[in-house]
């Protein structure tokens, strides 16, 4: 993106900027939405945050009340374990499977299309659709578990989806199932643009070739890499969909997130401080991934020019 | 130099390395494909079949009874309708969604390109921003403003919030991809007297089929599978085929019937699979493109 | 016996066949290049011998060895690249010693090897840095050295210098020029398509064109006595004139004659098969045609003036032909002006105009 935006820039000219009333206009549908949607409601609900709005919204100021009763909430508490739980195993399972998935189709193999179609085509499902379809799957009495009892295996249980402890890993499963198809997409296309001569090289100094992944591919693919985990971790803070489907946020609470947390409180609960305070808790965990990222990419590498 | 000795082309030997990597694709294959081949069997049984035998297996008896009822008498809660109600909704909140949201992206893209407007690019970067920045951030703001206009739970109101949700993706999708063009080409388009629109329809908007069908694909797919906005915008006529599919089999009374859930849930998932195995590379394209977000 | 040896090799990609049976014996110490257009296959003929690409025929001898069927890495070889495939986030010891690490080599024989290449390609105070810190040129000296590590009998290079600016394509010229007197019995093949390089840079130069060796010579023979019309017009800039015209029987032996250009041939042409009416080109270097008031060929005007500096360049016309001619930088001449031309008859070449081969 940096670059893209660099290379226009320098394409168009410094010359004296026109006011033109047309393209102005034509801007103003999207200004208005960043104005009223993106900084305003964002504005809104921080605001909310304060006051002690419960099934209406009302404008008093509360401080900090409604972030105490949050952090007190078992509810919440759990919610953020769990994402935080989710969040680094899907995107490390995502990102080892999606990395060896494109190794591999990368071998010359056979019908090559074929694999990674089928790699893929989890990825073009909803989150509710993948939710189901795991559900169904890992169903502890007619799913997984009894295929492998059928097998012989009498006494192998797999009672992931209903016990309170393993819970959120179906999620994970599901996830990575859904997940995995986009890093091998991303990663190939990076691995398709290594220069040719790179790997002529290491076969002529006679380096394996899991070490020429290793200890050379791997590292020119720090962008793509860096590219995917910011995919990975924008679908792990919005994760809703795939709960609500999968698991309901249960067996009880074990497997409730803060998106479907902040749903509850809004639309079910009528609790909308507290449903504002956990929403703003969101946003800043996302401003803290987000702030270095955008300072490195954007801003650091402007300062260095100039 | 006998003829014993090396010439030519070395022999092939199926080498442990090759057996290795078709072994792992074979494997990852079966891991991907086994919930859809589930799905599809699940729903291809009677009740009976499935309660008894293995869910792996194929029907020993093919029945497509669960598709015929998931279509047309499923029931949400006392409604028995079956799905066919989410899938013409979907059908009408997707299309004007689409095209709006895919239109608006582009006019942006072009004017953000091409045109300099005074603080365009610090909106544009907040609209990168807010791409990132969770929904739920901004949703209760936005029912009490659609609550004040008297659309929200209304058709109007699902499609504009896909507008605004779509804008950030489609935006950058058409500003990259004008970029890429050679500005030589507005310039002269400029000296030759054309003016913003006439550039615009006359110039660059012919040259945008590939994005075009990129944004389409991805709009399409996206704005099918949502279930957050259609839950919470669209109101109970308009319900998306998501939000019904989940509860249909979420929320039955009863005992569960699964072959009947699995065809509803093919049902639903058949739009994005068809887009996606008709588009092949496009939609491949359309996640390159959209990872340029990072 | 020769250092590396093509045998009748055949090279396809799927059901193309790119070579047929295409041979080429080196000696061991010589600088061979191979010069030709894009496609030509020159590159692929490079990475054949290196083992990059499998031969579907024929072998291929290196040292002595019959390595037809063994991995780059056991062939004695070393090679340097056009994009100098330098690997990334490795310090530049690293990147010369990456290979030797993977060999097993001891680590006292690793350093001493790359102080000794360091050393000889001046990049002793770049050891520490990371290939980005690198100018374009710098980065091919690492990867020459990188190459000089592997203490291979054999060096191959492929189009190292095509990424250089001009001028930094000049210096490194001469540097591998002087490696390669420096390792004295080191065989190096040097794939290009700029002549200069091959020209300067070549014991022998192998021309290539649409996959086979138009003519295997020093670049004096490619020169001066070029196989055939590709050949002529390929090295040497300017172009070589071209003239089409026949063989006449003249008072002391057979004639060109094109128009009312004539030319007697020298001895060394005639007798072979140079039969009156036979249709010929005939091809002369710029620098083979003279002004001479008293030569054969008059009514040329002169149409265009370059000057290069050490010498000028004119184009001329009589109408029918157009000739190129260098002159010394020293003679000068006004546009319009009318010319008379002496051609060196000892030095033309001859070519059947149907074949383009050398008569």
């Amino acid at each position: 993106m940096a670059s893209v935006s660099m290379a226009a820039e320098a394409a168009v000219p410094r010359t004296r900027r026109r006011w033109n009333a047309a393209a102005s206009l034509a801007l103003l549908p999207a200004a208005v939405i960043v104005l009223v949607v993106y900084l305003g409601c964002m504005v809104w609900t921080v605001r909310l945050s304060f006051s002690s709005s419960k099934l209406l919204p009302v404008l008093d100021w509360v401080g900090v009340r409604q972030y105490s009763r949050l952090f007190a909430n078992e509810r919440f508490l759990i919610s953020v374990e769990n994402i935080v739980l989710f969040g680094v195993l899907f995107i490390a399972g995502c990102l080892v499977l999606g990395f060896l998935l494109a190794v591999f189709i990368d071998q010359k193999v056979r019908s090559e299309a074929a694999f990674r179609t089928i790699f893929l085509y989890p990825y073009a499902m909803s989150f509710v659709v993948t939710g189901l379809a795991w559900q169904w799957f890992l169903n502890p009495t007619l799913g997984l578990q009894k295929i492998v009892r059928d097998l012989g295996f009498e006494s192998f249980t797999f009672d992931w989806l209903v016990n309170q402890d393993m819970v959120v890993y179906t999620l994970v499963i599901a996830g990575v199932w859904h997940g995995s198809g986009l890093v091998m997409c991303i990663l190939l296309a990076g691995l398709r643009g290594v220069d040719e001569d790179l790997w002529k090289a290491a076969r002529i100094d006679g380096i394996p070739t899991w070490r020429v992944y290793l200890s050379i591919v791997l590292p020119l693919l720090g962008p793509m890499i860096v590219t995917a985990v910011v995919l990975l971790a924008t679908s792990v803070v919005k994760l809703y969909d795939l709960v609500v489907a999968m698991t309901h946020g249960g067996p009880g609470i074990a497997s409730e997130v803060p998106a479907k947390f902040v749903m509850d409180h809004f639309f079910e609960r009528n609790n909308i401080g507290l449903a504002t305070a956990a929403a703003t808790m969101m946003l800043i965990s996302v401003a803290a991934v987000l702030a270095p990222w955008v300072y490195a990419r954007y801003i650091r590498p402007q300062g260095r020019r100039a | 130099m006998t003829t014993s000795a090396p010439s030519g082309r070395k022999p092939r030997h199926l080498t442990v390395d090759r057996i290795g990597v078709y072994a792992f694709l074979a494997i990852a294959a079966v891991f991907f494909l086994l919930p859809l081949w589930i799905m599809l069997m699940t729903s291809l049984k009677t009740m009976e079949e499935i309660r008894l035998g293995s869910i792996i297996a194929f029907p020993s008896e093919l029945t497509f009874e669960p598709w015929l009822k998931a279509w047309a008498s499923a029931c949400t809660g006392l409604d028995c309708n079956g799905i066919r109600v989410g899938f013409w909704n979907s059908v009408k909140i997707l299309i004007p969604s689409v095209a709006l949201s895919i239109a608006l992206g582009c006019v942006t893209g072009y004017a953000l390109s091409f045109w300099r407007v005074k603080g365009a690019n610090m909106m544009f970067g907040i609209l990168l921003l807010g791409a990132f920045i969770p929904y739920q951030v901004f949703l209760y703001p936005l029912v009490r403003i659609f609550a004040t206009t008297g659309l929200y739970n209304s058709l109007a109101c699902i499609v504009i919030v896909h507008v605004i949700f779509g804008l950030p993706v489609m935006t950058l999708l058409f500003r990259n991809f004008y970029a890429g063009l050679p500005i030589e080409l507005f310039k002269a388009a400029r000296v030759d007297g054309g003016g913003f629109w006439s550039i615009f329809l006359l110039v660059i908007l012919p040259m945008s089929t590939p994005i075009l069908i990129v944004a389409t694909i991805l709009q399409v797919t996206g704005i099918w599978n949502d279930f957050l906005f259609g839950l919470t915008f669209a109101g109970r006529e308009n319900l998306p085929m998501t939000v019904q599919l989940n509860n249909i089999v979420n929320s039955t009374q009863g005992e569960r019937t699964y072959n009947v859930d699995m065809a509803a849930t093919m049902l639903t998932a058949i739009v994005p699979l068809a887009v996606y195995f008709v588009s092949g590379r496009w939609f491949v394209r359309g996640i390159a493109s959209g990872a340029v977000k990072g | 016996m020769s250092a590396v040896s093509v045998n009748d090799v055949s090279v396809a990609f799927g059901s193309l066949k790119v070579f047929d049976g295409i041979s080429l014996d080196i000696e061991e110490g010589e600088f061979v290049v191979l010069l030709g257009p894009s496609g030509c296959g020159k590159s692929t003929l490079l990475n054949a011998v290196a083992g990059l690409i499998e031969v579907e025929e024929g072998q291929i001898w290196i040292g002595g060895n019959n390595v037809t069927w063994e991995e780059p890495k056991d062939r004695g070889i070393a090679m340097v690249f056009q994009s100098y495939a330098l690997y990334p986030r490795m310090s530049v010891r690293e990147n010369m010693s990456f290979g030797l690490r993977m060999a097993k080599t001891p680590k006292a024989e690793i350093a001493r090897r790359v102080e000794r290449a360091a050393e000889l390609l001046q990049i002793a105070h770049l050891l520490d840095r990371r290939p980005d810190q690198l100018s374009g040129g710098q980065r091919q000296r690492v990867a020459i050295g990188r190459a000089l590590v592997r203490d291979a009998a054999v060096f191959l290079f492929d189009e190292p210098l095509s990424n250089l600016d001009a001028q930094l394509r000049n210096e490194l010229r001469v540097e591998i020029k002087r490696l390669h007197q420096q390792m004295n019995g080191t065989t190096m093949i040097y794939v290009t398509h700029d002549q200069i390089e091959a020209m300067t840079l070549a014991d022998r130069i192998a021309v290539m064109k649409d996959r086979r060796i138009q003519q295997l010579g020093t670049p004096h023979e490619i020169y001066h006595r070029p196989a055939n019309l590709f050949v002529a017009g390929f090295v040497g800039s300017p172009r070589m004139n071209f003239i089409e015209g026949r063989i006449d029987q003249g008072g002391e032996g057979p004639i060109f004659r094109s128009g009312a250009l004539a030319l007697p041939l020298a001895a060394e042409h005639a007798p072979r098969a140079l039969e009156t009416g036979r249709l010929v080109t005939l091809g002369i270097r710029p620098e083979h045609l003279a002004l001479d008031p008293a030569g054969p060929w008059d009514g040329f005007q002169a149409e265009l003036l370059e000057t290069h500096g050490a010498d000028n360049l004119v184009w001329c016309g009589n109408g029918q032909v157009s000739l190129q001619l260098r002159l010394p930088g020293d003679v000068s001449l006004k546009r319009g002006e009318m010319l008379t031309l002496a051609p060196d008859p000892a030095r033309v070449s001859l070519f059947d105009s149907e074949s383009g081969e050398r008569l």
